[in-house]
């Protein structure tokens, strides 16, 4: 594979929040650490992790809207430079855009068109609006509905054309076909590949593995607060090419491949075990997955393991 | 729900029918409130241990009279009818427009309300406005930014004015600017000891400022506390967030999204509000002699007024009804979810 150019390089990323504790302890709750994702232009990549295990977190860490109580820790690096809190905030909405899961992320009162349009006005904006709904075969008249009045179907291309109204080099797609049938999510994910294959980067957040490995160039999977696998796409056509065990239970467990399921659930931050956070529940557990585990590249992907090969 | 249609579904709709409903409905809400209010004031004064005698002629007074003279009074105050006649026969005038005669100012009830209420009209929209905007600026101020310093200032300062009472805050005000600063007078609308016709507007502002002042601070505390929570509410919606995403700087979201969001919920309390200030109205008009509708409600309680006392209690309940009627039909008209008829998103 041609090296493309590296449109955004996630080191070590890690997102804790303040926490008071019976009383007035304040404590650290980590629920992002050790996180390395590379994206690079025209590429899709698939974050995948199980709700609720804080993948939005890793969205609003990059564009810089995490609240108030969160730290962020690691090294964010946009397009060859740092990606400091200046940068971030004249490139989100430009050129690092968000998708929002549903119709909820929109302004329930503003009329979708001046919403898109940011209450712009101008000819210019108004003219790029009406391209990208042509694009999307949105009629005009949408413009003029409210979030409430759209249907199903519309919903999605009118969240996608959010995005469109800058020069998106970096597309974060939150979740973006939560309880969509698979022809409904077939096209919006068409749409996020077209994206991809015009030149951007486009970083797929999603619980759905079998969803990420239609479209996705390549997979990340997300355990427990910290990425365990970096794989291709490919690698997910078998369980001998994957690496990482719990990527290889989430294979066993797609449907095609006998929908197994493994003991135990995903460990609570603040109840991590020591070492591999997957051990409790891993076959290969041993002595050596007490100790502090590094990321290593295995047969072209990275994989947090000690005992993968 | 999610419409799986290409296009919203938009009801047929007959509007005129719909509006012949509401305006009925509200039209029987409104007798039931007027009936229900002026029969529960009615029972209050009825079993309440005030002689009217013993109130307005006094004790030493009664003792003098002839057995006559006390039951010509008796028949003037009522007290030898049964309750439910008497009420029966006020009704029975009400209906028919007559609110009767006020026992104590021996004038027609309405031509009394409308003297005490224009007094107190403009005091009560003073204080309504003024508190209305105060409030829904300072609520924003604090909202925008929950935890900061100015919020912290901003939601002291109210609770600490939504916990004081108005007649204390109005005798603070009093002995600040009336007795020691002596820039303000002690209390009534017009000064002691001038002709009507020589009072001027200046004289009458004068007078109104205090008590207006007084109902707008203990009205802005609590339209300012409302303001900030719902402002706190829309600062951490999802719709704000993605804004933000968006690269909306703090301005943009407050012109674009905050504003049209707070403001549907602060024109419903602001409405609402007016009940309030009709409550307020009563002790502070007390506290500085002010001759306007809540001092005239207060003075035919005590004085068993019951024509007078019934008439300034359906007057109230029809202004308060009123402003939350506004409101309704205001959010109808503004909010897009109600107006275009979708059953909510």
């Amino acid at each position: 594979m041609e090296e493309k150019k590296v449109i955004l390089d996630i080191r070590n990323f890690s997102v804790s929040f303040e926490q008071y504790e019976k009383g007035f302890r304040k404590t650290g709750l980590p629920v992002i650490r050790n996180l390395d994702v590379t994206i690079r232009e025209g590429e899709m990549v698939a974050v995948v992790g199980s709700s609720g295990s804080g993948k939005s977190l890793l969205a609003h860490g990059i564009l810089g809207i995490l609240p108030y109580n969160a730290t962020m820790g690691g090294e964010l690096v946009y397009d060859g430079e740092l990606l400091t809190k200046e940068r971030q905030k004249a490139l989100r909405g430009n050129e690092i855009v968000l998708v929002p899961q549903s119709v909820a992320f929109l302004d329930p009162l503003m009329k979708i068109g001046p919403q898109i349009r940011k209450g712009k006005k101008d000819q210019a904006s108004r003219e790029k609006l009406n391209g990208i709904f042509e694009g999307y075969h949105l009629k005009n008249e949408v413009q003029e509905l409210y979030p409430f009045e759209l249907s199903g179907g519309m919903n999605r291309r009118v969240l996608v054309s959010t995005a469109m109204m800058g020069n998106p080099r970096l597309v974060i797609a939150d979740e973006p076909t939560p309880g969509l049938h698979m022809a409904m999510v077939r096209r919006v994910m068409s749409h996020f590949r077209e994206l991809a294959d015009q030149g951007a980067g486009v970083l797929l957040i999603t619980h759905d593995l079998e969803q990420a490995l239609e479209v996705a160039d390549r997979v990340v999977v997300f355990y427990a607060g910290t990425t365990v696998e970096d794989a291709d796409a490919k690698d997910f056509r078998s369980e001998e090419t994957l690496r990482h065990p719990y990527s290889k239970a989430l294979w066993r467990a797609l449907p095609q491949n006998g929908f197994q399921f493994i003991r135990g659930t995903q460990p609570y931050v603040k109840d991590l075990p020591e070492g591999c956070p997957f051990g409790p529940r891993c076959e290969w557990y041993t002595e050596a997955c007490k100790g502090e585990i590094s990321c290593r590249e295995v047969r072209g992907g990275r994989v947090r393991c000690v005992r993968a090969v | 729900m999610v419409s799986w249609l290409p296009w919203p579904v938009i009801r047929e709709r007959n509007f005129v029918k719909e509006h012949f409903i509401f305006v009925g409905k509200q039209a029987v809400r409104m007798v039931l409130l007027v009936f229900f209010v002026s029969l529960a004031a009615f029972v209050l004064v009825s079993v309440s241990p005030l002689d009217p005698l013993q109130a307005n002629v006094g004790q030493a007074a009664l003792g003098s009279m002839s057995q006559e003279q006390i039951a010509k009074l008796q028949t003037y105050w009522g007290v030898d009818e049964p309750p439910v006649e008497r009420f029966l026969a006020w009704a029975g005038d009400f209906f028919r427009g007559d609110m009767g005669l006020s026992l104590l100012y021996r004038q027609p009830v309405a031509k009394v309300i409308g003297v005490k209420l224009a007094n107190s009209l403009w005091l009560m929209a003073i204080a309504w406005i003024l508190s209305g905007a105060v409030g829904f600026v300072l609520g924003i101020l604090a909202g925008l930014r929950e935890g900061s310093l100015l919020d912290k200032v901003i939601k002291g300062y109210s609770l600490l004015i939504a916990s004081t009472p108005a007649f204390w805050l109005a005798l603070v005000l009093l002995m600040i600017f009336a007795v020691w600063l002596k820039v303000l007078p002690i209390g009534l609308s017009v000064p002691i000891g001038v002709e009507a016709a020589g009072v001027t507007v200046a004289d009458r502002i004068q007078h109104a400022i205090l008590p207006a002042i007084t109902l707008s601070i203990t009205g802005i505390a609590n339209i300012t506390l409302h303001t900030r929570e719902k402002m706190v509410e829309i600062m951490e919606s999802d719709y704000v967030l993605f804004a933000r995403a968006r690269g909306e700087s703090t301005f943009s979201i407050v012109k674009n999204h905050v504003l049209r969001n707070v403001l549907l919920p602060a024109l419903t309390l602001q409405f609402a509000a007016i009940s309030e200030i009709f409550g307020g109205s009563v002790l502070v008009e007390q506290t500085f002699s002010y001759p306007g509708l809540g001092q005239a409600a207060v003075t035919a309680g005590l004085g068993s007024d019951v024509p007078l006392l019934l008439g300034i209690t359906v007057i109230s309940a029809l202004f308060v009804f009123g402003g939350n009627l506004i409101a309704n039909i205001l959010y109808g008209v503004i909010d897009p979810r109600i107006r275009r008829g979708g059953a909510g998103a």
